[in-house]
């Protein structure tokens, strides 16, 4: 826990320790670690002089950070009105389906996780779905499959060496 | 890029500005501009990129050949898309495969490839100007146009096309006692939505006594379907830039902030480039220009909180706390960030300022109607052939929005709804069709113009789920400070679910229109007091739609899954397997060439036959076998 | 001075008053909830919703966040407040249906029928127990996390917080819960000064709704469970 505490420290002075950068401080240690561990909102607590309620707080009001960990690869299905109208919640089920896992869950063997957004601005190639920042336009159910197993073969790929 | 050196006086600016404009006067090369803001990419124009790269290498033609990588044109539908100049052509869907050719017969033989010509979804016609294209003819793109000009990682190419040139004219010949008046008479209105007269903001903001004042730019744009912002902020940053600098100097403002939502990482990184290029030419920092402005400018991220697009809750997020908005008064003008005065507007907002120094805002009141002045950018999307982003002055009809500038509706579907205005806003019916766009308008007819969404919905959309869908982003993103907006989106999303699954009963939408209006009047800021604007327009315009769930247990849109099931028309079947292929569930019987059949028992209404269907022999009917529960449940 | 209209009557109030303060001093009661005296305001509940201005432009605001101002047209207890008012009660007792507090206000205030189902939840979010907390007891030991109907009260990540001082204030205020525990009153460890109490939460959901996390302690919570738990068949 050292080194991550040191870690957590050199996010918390890269904003010069201000109260006011919790939140992009918060996304720091979200980026490195892909959730926000309890112990370093402790850390970022103790350190800005904040109520650890009030970082918990922050940290829970705003979507974009997790207080569980992810899976090793982040499925994002865009649910803006567009998409919506364009099927996105078909697409959203059957990614559920394939994965067996709920919105929100990470998969058993913690290779995926399945999450929402509510838009991401390219609503022109919905429905999009967005895997580890790739952009996949006019997603249809049967691409799903395909999708899915791009990744798969790449984590068999990756084992085997 | 080149080399930034610190310009340090305004006379230096002028020369620089020539300078640029005659450099890129003088290139002769002809020009590939390719769109490469986040939709263009998601559809590889960086592989289109790097197919003419390749291209013009092998042929040795980097002296006679440039290419030009811009953020988005605006006319989605045909990503990636190249502009050529001189040739004035426009090529859409190209493929990296196609660099090669363009190279070939377009630069070198000057041939026109007609294979990538623009197609109007209605004509057949095919159009190689951008100016004889349907989808650009009406517009008026007086913003975003110049986003297919300039690369926006170079600020150089801003300036090469004039860029700058209004805080100049602002700096050597305006008082901010001058520049605010000018704001005022040019009619501009807060993009944002609440259309708030911006001159008379300013002039608030510049009464107010203090020595430290904030400008913010709101980049949020939380409206699901919205992206003009997201483009601006790629595409043309500078001139988002130049639009604050100009207000800080009329306001007296010291700090600016752009607050930009943490979904739009290209934005982000633009924007951030951006400004770090103004601060090392002098246009940002102390001193600018060797005038007394004093005026710097940070970036502040969202982190995933539609309702931070609030100015109060907004503010919060920008000092490190949950988005939570309070009651104003106290305006933000007057006590704002930190306590001090504030103001903020729009991204669009912003970019309008420039222009309107400019042309003058004599000028710039002559476009639009009466009460609403100037042009608007709106994100035409859903069921429409020519998706992008539409930038016409106000005044215009959605007609001509949707079918003369849009194409129209995809499939041969018949119109049935625009939502306008987002999660705020309502949906408005056929006979609205002929409604001119002004603030005004749209707010008399049960929706509102906010911040420029505009989705397209044909008959296959239900309106009752598409306020489900509307008051379930509600309930999630309401911040839950007061009991009429967190209790009453949870419980009028309760009621809509249950109509839409078939457990709505008489009486549901007595009760759902008085919840309605008392979650429009008692909530605390404008998500609560607007988050009963899709239920009551979609109550308004489509009542019977509602009725039919409740009374008659159908969906006549086909697309509550409790109130359908999934059928094969036994005439138009063809027998070709796609259908049962595509079946996840295997509940399709069938053998080629002999009608399939689909088992209800088994179907779990995923949708994947339809999807798979290409004669349209997939249909959803009226589910015969439905089971009414007493009550009504909630899953 | 600062002189404004309150339900017809011209009324004068300080500098820095709230449009409810203002109608206490005038001992014009106006319902509310989330609000008390010794803590700040919140303006959650939206029962102490007023009138103010006249003609279209009239707007509902809670009175107790509204700061006076010249000039002001307030109305108290128009057709408009009042149908707000009972519309917000009515949310409120969907989700506490069991809460004396608020089933009194109903009664107050006309609230006859209940036409959402109810969630037997107990907690209406009125952030009294944080702000006691926070501001009498300087712990911030609880507070809010989560937003929309996701909202909730509870400790940093749910487990017993190093914060609190097991000081009971935040079950004292809450006008939801009825459980009502005066801390050790005995000099030994046996505290009996609870026995009088009826621990409502324990009739309705299996978890404790108890943010000392302490049950044992007091013992009341636990030893009356345990008892109903041996009564049931």
């Amino acid at each position: 826990m050292q080194t991550e505490n040191l870690k957590v420290q050199s996010f918390i002075a890269r904003h010069n320790s201000e109260k006011r950068a919790l939140i992009a401080i918060l996304q720091d240690i979200q980026a490195e670690y892909n959730y926000l561990p309890q112990e370093s909102l402790r850390i970022v607590s103790k350190s800005l002089g904040i109520p650890l309620i009030d970082v918990v707080g922050v940290a829970t009001f705003y979507r974009a950070f997790s207080l569980k960990p992810r899976g090793k690869h982040l499925v994002t299905v865009c649910l803006g009105t567009a998409c919506h109208v364009r099927g996105g919640p078909k697409i959203l089920e059957e990614f559920e389906r394939r994965l067996g896992v709920k919105t929100g869950e990470t998969t058993l063997d913690n290779k995926f996780t399945l999450e929402t957004v509510a838009c991401l601005g390219c609503c022109a190639i919905g429905p999009v779905v967005v895997v580890d920042g790739n952009y996949h336009a006019h997603t249809t159910i049967r691409k799903v499959n395909t999708i899915l197993k791009k990744y798969a073969k790449e984590e068999i790929k990756n084992e085997t060496h | 890029m080149r080399r930034i050196k610190k310009i340090k006086s305004l006379k230096e600016l002028e020369a620089v500005i020539e300078k640029e404009t005659e450099l890129r006067k003088s290139d002769t090369r002809a020009v590939l501009t390719v769109s490469a803001g986040t939709c263009g990419q998601a559809r590889g124009s960086l592989k289109v990129i790097d197919s003419l790269k390749t291209a013009i290498k092998k042929g040795n033609l980097e002296d006679k050949v440039k290419i030009r990588v811009t953020g988005c044109h605006g006319f989605c539908e045909a990503e990636p898309n190249i502009i050529i100049h001189p040739h004035d052509l426009f090529y859409q869907k190209v493929d990296p495969k196609n660099g090669k050719d363009i190279i070939d017969q377009t630069i070198l033989k000057n041939k026109v490839i007609d294979s990538l010509l623009f197609v109007d979804p209605n004509t057949g016609e095919k159009a190689a100007q951008e100016s004889e294209i349907s989808f650009y003819k009406k517009q008026k793109r007086l913003v975003l146009g110049d986003n297919a000009l300039i690369d926006p990682t170079d600020i150089f190419d801003y300036l090469s096309i004039g860029g700058y040139r209004s805080l100049l004219k602002v700096l050597e010949t305006m008082t901010p006692e001058e520049v605010i008046p000018a704001v005022k008479k040019s009619g501009l209105r807060g993009r944002g939505g609440a259309g708030f007269p911006t001159g008379t903001k300013w002039e608030i903001a510049r009464k107010v006594k203090g020595d430290i004042k904030y400008i913010i730019c709101n980049a949020d744009e939380g409206d699901p379907g919205a992206y003009m912002d997201r483009s601006l902020l790629e595409g043309n940053p500078h001139r988002v830039l130049e639009g604050m600098i100009i207000g800080a100097f009329a306001i007296g403002a010291t700090e600016g902030y752009v607050y930009v939502r943490d979904e739009y990482p290209l934005a982000v990184k633009n924007i951030t480039l951006a400004i770090n290029q103004a601060r090392k030419i002098g246009l940002l920092g102390k001193k600018i220009l060797g005038t007394k402005l004093n005026f710097d400018i940070h970036i502040a991220k969202g982190a995933g909180a539609f309702v931070c697009g609030e100015e109060t809750a907004l503010i919060a997020s920008i000092e490190g706390r949950v988005g939570e908005p309070r009651q104003r008064p106290p305006f933000p003008a007057i006590k704002g960030l930190w306590g001090k005065p504030t103001t903020i507007n729009n991204v669009e907002t912003w970019g309008n300022v420039p222009i309107i120094i400019q042309k003058g805002a004599e000028w710039y009141s002559q476009i639009g109607t009466d009460g609403s002045k100037g042009t608007k950018i709106f994100s035409l999307v859903g069921k429409i052939n020519n998706t992008g982003l539409v930038e016409v002055p106000m005044g215009i009809t959605l007609r001509e929005i949707i079918f003369d500038i849009g194409g129209g509706i995809p499939g041969e579907k018949a119109f049935k709804a625009v939502q306008t205005g987002g999660p705020s806003g309502g949906c408005l019916p056929a006979e609205m069709l002929d409604l001119p766009i002004d603030y005004e308008s749209l707010t008399k007819a049960g929706s509102i113009m906010g911040s420029g969404g505009m989705i397209v919905m044909d008959e296959k959309t239900c309106m009752v789920d598409v306020a489900k869908y509307f008051l379930n982003f509600l309930r999630d993103e309401s911040c839950g400070k007061c009991v009429s907006c967190r209790e009453g989106t949870q419980r009028m999303w309760e009621i809509v679910k249950n109509i839409s699954e078939g457990y709505g009963k008489e009486g549901d939408l007595e009760l759902l229109e008085e919840l309605a209006k008392i979650v429009k009047d008692a909530s605390l800021c404008g998500l609560g007091q607007t988050a009963s604007n899709p239920v009551l327009s979609t109550l308004r315009y489509f009542r019977d739609e509602y009725e039919a769930h409740i009374k008659e247990k159908r969906c006549p849109a086909g697309v509550c899954i409790n109130l359908i099931r999934y059928v094969v028309i036994p005439e138009k079947c063809t027998g070709c397997l796609a259908c049962k292929n595509a079946c996840p569930q295997d509940a399709i019987r069938g053998v080629i060439r002999g009608v399939h059949l689909i088992e209800q028992n088994k179907c779990i209404k995923c949708g994947a036959c339809l999807e798979a269907c290409k004669f349209e022999a997939v249909e959803t009917q009226r589910e015969e076998a439905i089971r009414i529960v007493e009550g009504g449940t909630e899953k | 001075m600062i002189t404004f209209k309150m339900n017809g009557l011209e009324v004068q109030a300080e500098e820095g008053w709230t449009v409810f303060e203002t109608a206490k001093f005038y001992g014009l009661e106006i319902p509310h909830l989330c609000y008390n005296s010794g803590l700040s305001v919140y303006g959650g509940c939206r029962l102490c919703l007023v009138e103010i201005g006249e003609g279209p432009k009239a707007k509902l605001v809670s009175s107790c966040t509204y700061s006076v101002e010249e000039g002001l047209v307030v109305h108290t207890d128009t057709k408009r407040v009042i149908e707000a008012r009972r519309m917000m009660i009515e949310l409120m007792l969907s989700t506490a249906p069991y809460s004396k507090k608020i089933q009194d206000l109903a009664s107050k205030f006309g609230v006859t029928q209940l036409r959402f189902k109810p969630r037997n939840e107990e907690c209406v979010y009125c952030g009294l127990c944080v702000r006691m907390c926070d501001e009498q007891m300087n712990a911030r030991a609880i507070g809010f996390q989560n937003r929309g109907y996701k909202r909730k009260i509870s400790t940093p990540f749910d487990i017993k917080s190093e914060e609190c001082r097991l000081c009971g204030g935040c079950i004292y205020i809450c006008p939801a819960c009825s459980l009502r525990c005066q801390g050790p009153q005995a000099d030994t460890d046996v505290c009996n000064a609870c026995l009088t109490l009826d621990p409502s939460c324990l009739e309705y959901y299996d978890e404790l709704q108890c943010w000392m996390y302490d049950a044992g302690r007091c013992g009341t919570c636990v030893r009356e469970k345990n008892e109903k738990d041996k009564a049931r068949p």
